[in-house]
């Protein structure tokens, strides 16, 4: 296995794009991606899309994307696993430049969740449908059921989930990609609509248009196109039970433990010396949960953690500065591509207002479902 | 729904009919072709304990259209008795009834309607005991 | 011997008060309560209907009998709420409790004695030594118009009853049906609420029929009123049946036990055999019952029962009628009401 390194990022606006449809986000994103990184030509190309399928009614993305961005015939793959299908996605095509099948890959995500009415079932597609959403469960609502055992387990409190999410919007504030760019109080996290007891409106990520795309290179690639070297150090991906009851805890996501711990060998390198971290924080509990799973806080001391302040941008190791899937946005299928793209600006000392001093080494952190597949990358800058 | 889905839950939804592997003992629910435990691939039908314990409960309060003229109600994840655990609805019950550790039990109800002129479809909730 | 081998009731916790419906439509609450002698009803939740009422009965009923369910050779559903026009409830009521698939079933429709067909029908097939078993259900989520006097009645509730020959807890002894065309209360194809004739459902309906049946089975048996240690009668309201009573020369005390419907009120084809749960439910051995249903269209169908000493061994195998009545309720608003009975029109 060849070194790889992430050489061109672009994105679009996160939000309510009403005017764009889901080919016009996906090829801006990639434009962008591919003039950022200087390349002339790409080898192939992943689209990590949840459900274009059920927001839009569009299948056969890779082929679609491949059309319209106007690099036919070479490859065109389309990703799925669920929340999980950006990170999949780029994750296919390190792999493929690793392995020496291909020099120059674009990996891409996007999501059109604005073109369809009923959001919560299709979302809820990543959890076991005969024995969960048969039951008229949603994705708020299993993570009200983890939010809940945990509150129950570690005497957790609103206030401590509430920090998380005005924590993000601080960040969100800083990011001009952001769908949310508004500071929010625990307050008014805690005086939003009950969503799914004890979760409410402002605890959960949005719903959200928006595409991003970055160009994954071989080193020598990589050496001779750029000056700001960001290296995939580590790459990791597993799964686990659909189903939330399967598991034996539901405070902990064993997915996100074991990705976590092969990263973390396959980069030498321990928790600590993680600069800073982007997670899924689909709904504040995941980032609570994910928190303690990557080893950044103890077993139920990440709700502590957060009311501390111990994951903001002016500590040690920051967790989600571009503001999170909470006030950024999640178009689920560009999710996990947008948050490489803000660790790729934070080691690369482009991330403006929200840079974090002397960044290293980050994290990424996506997962599907309840944690039913998990992606977790480590890039350092060289 | 269409009906051939529905059909081939009838045994796990009307009945709770699991298969215990014959290998381990684990109880699988609905029961697989391959034992998650053991990998063992042979399995007895079982019927699970209609009684348990409440493990974690929410109440949604925006729910997919299908069930959106329900809401408020109450999902779980119940531990039944045998160690089977199952994530329905806690019927009957809104904010205040439940709290994490309860005794529940299962009873059959209507779970949802596909549309006015689709078929019905029942199945297994939960309700507290006493 | 040939009888109920086992018998179980159900009913929602949901519950709606006289005063609550009686408001809505500005009528004085006092003078519905003392002319209907009515206190308040049950109301099915969202997820409740004739079929998952008749299945929960149904397990009460097995839990009681103690019986193998692939031995009971037919499964009746008598209602005037069947959930589909077309697909009989028992299908699925045989499925959810392990009945079958050897089984015969059917959709009974009677307005409220619909029940009563069920429970008289697999008597007969037991009798006719053509089964081992087989269970008659009467259940119903009966609607009544918005405004209507219906409406303060029109409940929700059912009981099953396995008939059988071997641990019979009562003996039937005597049966009689009593039918003619007199429309009193009907629903056409396609209409959401039933029509009724006002008061012609007293007189030329209910009374003639309940009287009519219950003379005819005090002729066959050769009994008397004072035999008899209980008796039930239909009961679309606290009224009628104290009545229909009276003018058969039963007392006030035979009526106790079973007279179910002021605080339950009429759950139509689950209304007198409710009642007759309640009645086993404290029954001793040797005490004879005296039923009579009603069914608008119009018809009756009377039953005698004897009960055995197997009554104290399957008793308390399952939930009481009165216990479930009595205890676990929830009272809702009008809205709410109106909202579980899906009377709001909505966006589908």
């Amino acid at each position: 296995m060849r070194d790889v390194a992430v050489i061109g990022i672009g994105m679009t606006q996160f939000g309510e794009l009403w005017g764009k449809s889901l080919k016009d986000i996906f090829v801006e994103a990639a434009l962008k991606a591919t003039e950022d990184s200087g390349v002339d030509h790409i080898d192939s190309m992943y689209v990590g899309a949840m459900s274009s399928g059920l927001f839009v009614g569009q299948e056969h993305l890779g082929a679609v994307m491949a059309d319209y961005l106007a690099v036919t015939p070479i490859p065109a793959t389309h990703i799925e696993s669920a929340c999980a299908s950006g990170g999949a996605a780029f994750r296919q095509a390190y792999l493929e430049v690793a392995s020496g099948a291909s020099d120059i890959v674009l990996a891409g995500g996007v999501e059109k969740m604005t073109d369809t009415s009923d959001v919560t079932e299709v979302l809820a597609t990543a959890a076991d449908q005969e024995y969960e959403v048969f039951h008229g469960v949603t994705f708020p609502g299993l993570y009200a059921l983890m939010a809940n055992a945990y509150m129950h387990q570690y005497k957790a409190t609103r206030e401590q989930l509430a920090a998380v999410a005005v924590k993000n919007h601080r960040n969100g504030a800083k990011n001009p990609n952001a769908q949310y760019r508004n500071e929010i109080t625990p307050e008014q996290v805690m005086t939003s609509t009950m969503v799914a007891d004890p979760l409410r409106l402002l605890d959960c990520s949005p719903v959200s248009d928006g595409a991003a795309a970055v160009i994954v290179a071989s080193m020598d690639v990589a050496k001779k196109m750029k000056k700001n070297l960001i290296r995939v150090k580590a790459s990791a991906q597993t799964s686990g039970t659909i189903a939330l009851h399967s598991r034996e805890s539901f405070t902990t996501l064993p997915s996100v433990v074991r990705a976590a711990e092969k990263t973390y060998t396959m980069a030498g390198v321990t928790p600590d010396q993680i600069n800073v971290v982007e997670v899924h924080d689909c709904f504040t509990i995941a980032e609570i949960i994910v928190s303690e799973d990557l080893g950044f806080f103890e077993k139920g001391k990440g709700a502590e953690a957060a009311e501390k302040g111990l994951t903001s941008i002016e500590c040690k190791r920051p967790i989600n500065t571009s503001g999170g899937l909470k006030a950024k946005g999640h178009p689920v299928g560009a999710t996990w591509i947008a948050q490489i793209i803000e660790i790729y600006e934070q080691l690369s000392g482009t991330a403006g207002e929200r840079q974090v001093k002397n960044a290293r080494i980050g994290m990424t952190q996506n997962m599907g479902g309840t944690g039913a597949s998990c992606v977790i990358h480590i890039l350092e800058a060289i | 729904m269409i009906p051939s889905r529905y059909v081939r839950e009838i045994p796990q939804r009307y009945r709770l009919e699991g298969g215990k592997c014959l290998k381990c003992g684990h109880i699988n629910f609905p029961s697989r072709l391959i034992c998650p435990e053991c990998k063992s691939k042979e399995f007895e039908k079982t019927v699970l304990q209609d009684e348990g314990k409440l493990l974690t409960y929410t109440i949604i309060r925006v729910a997919a259209e299908k069930f959106s003229q329900e809401t408020p109600f109450a999902v779980g994840i119940v531990e039944l008795n045998d160690g089977v655990r199952v994530t329905c609805q806690i019927a009957d019950a809104e904010e205040g009834d439940i709290q994490i550790g309860q005794r529940i039990k299962l009873v059959f109800r209507k779970i949802q309607e596909d549309g006015k002129a689709g078929i019905l479809c029942y199945g297994y909730k939960g309700v507290i005991v006493g | 011997m040939i009888g109920i081998v086992g018998y179980g009731a159900y009913l929602p916790r949901y519950r709606i008060k006289v005063d609550e419906i009686a408001r809505q439509w500005g009528y004085d609450p006092d003078s519905v309560k003392k002319g209907l002698v009515l206190h308040e009803k049950t109301v099915p939740g969202l997820d409740e209907d004739t079929i998952t009422i008749s299945v929960e009965a149904s397990k009460k009923a097995l839990r009681r009998a103690q019986i193998d369910p692939k031995e009971i050779g037919a499964v009746y559903v008598g209602s005037e709420s069947h959930p589909y026009a077309v697909k009989p409830t028992a299908t699925i009521v045989i499925d959810a409790l392990d009945i079958g698939p050897n089984v015969h079933v059917a959709s009974y429709e009677f307005a409220c004695k619909a029940g009563t067909e069920a429970m008289y029908n697999a008597y007969a097939l037991v009798k006719a030594d053509e089964m081992k078993y087989a269970m008659g259900i009467g259940a119903d989520t009966s609607q009544g118009a918005p405004g209507d006097a219906l409406e303060f009645a029109a409940s929700a509730g059912g009981a099953a009853f396995i008939m059988g020959k071997e641990k019979v807890v009562a003996e039937i002894l005597y049966t009689n049906s009593y039918t003619s065309d007199t429309p009193d209360f009907w629903r056409r194809e396609g209409e959401y609420y039933p029509r009724h004739g006002g008061r012609f459902t007293g007189e030329p309906a209910y009374f003639k029929h309940i009287l009519g049946a219950g003379m005819a089975l005090l002729e066959k048996s050769k009994m008397k009123p004072e035999d008899f240690k209980y008796a039930v009668f239909h009961m679309p309201n606290g009224k009628f049946p104290q009545t229909a009573g009276r003018k058969l020369g039963f007392t006030k005390e035979q009526l106790e036990a079973g007279w179910i419907a002021p605080w339950m009120g009429n759950t139509y084809s689950g209304s007198s055999p409710m009642g007759l749960t309640a009645i086993l439910d404290v029954a001793e051995p040797g005490e004879l019952i005296f039923m009579v249903s009603f069914g608008s269209g119009a018809g009756s169908d009377g039953f005698i029962f004897r009960v055995t000493e197997e009554i104290t061994n399957v008793r308390d195998r399952a939930e009481k009628l009165r216990t479930m009545l009595d205890n676990n309720k929830k009272y809702l608003t009008y809205g709410e009401y109106a909202k579980y009975r899906r009377k709001i029109i909505i966006n589908e």
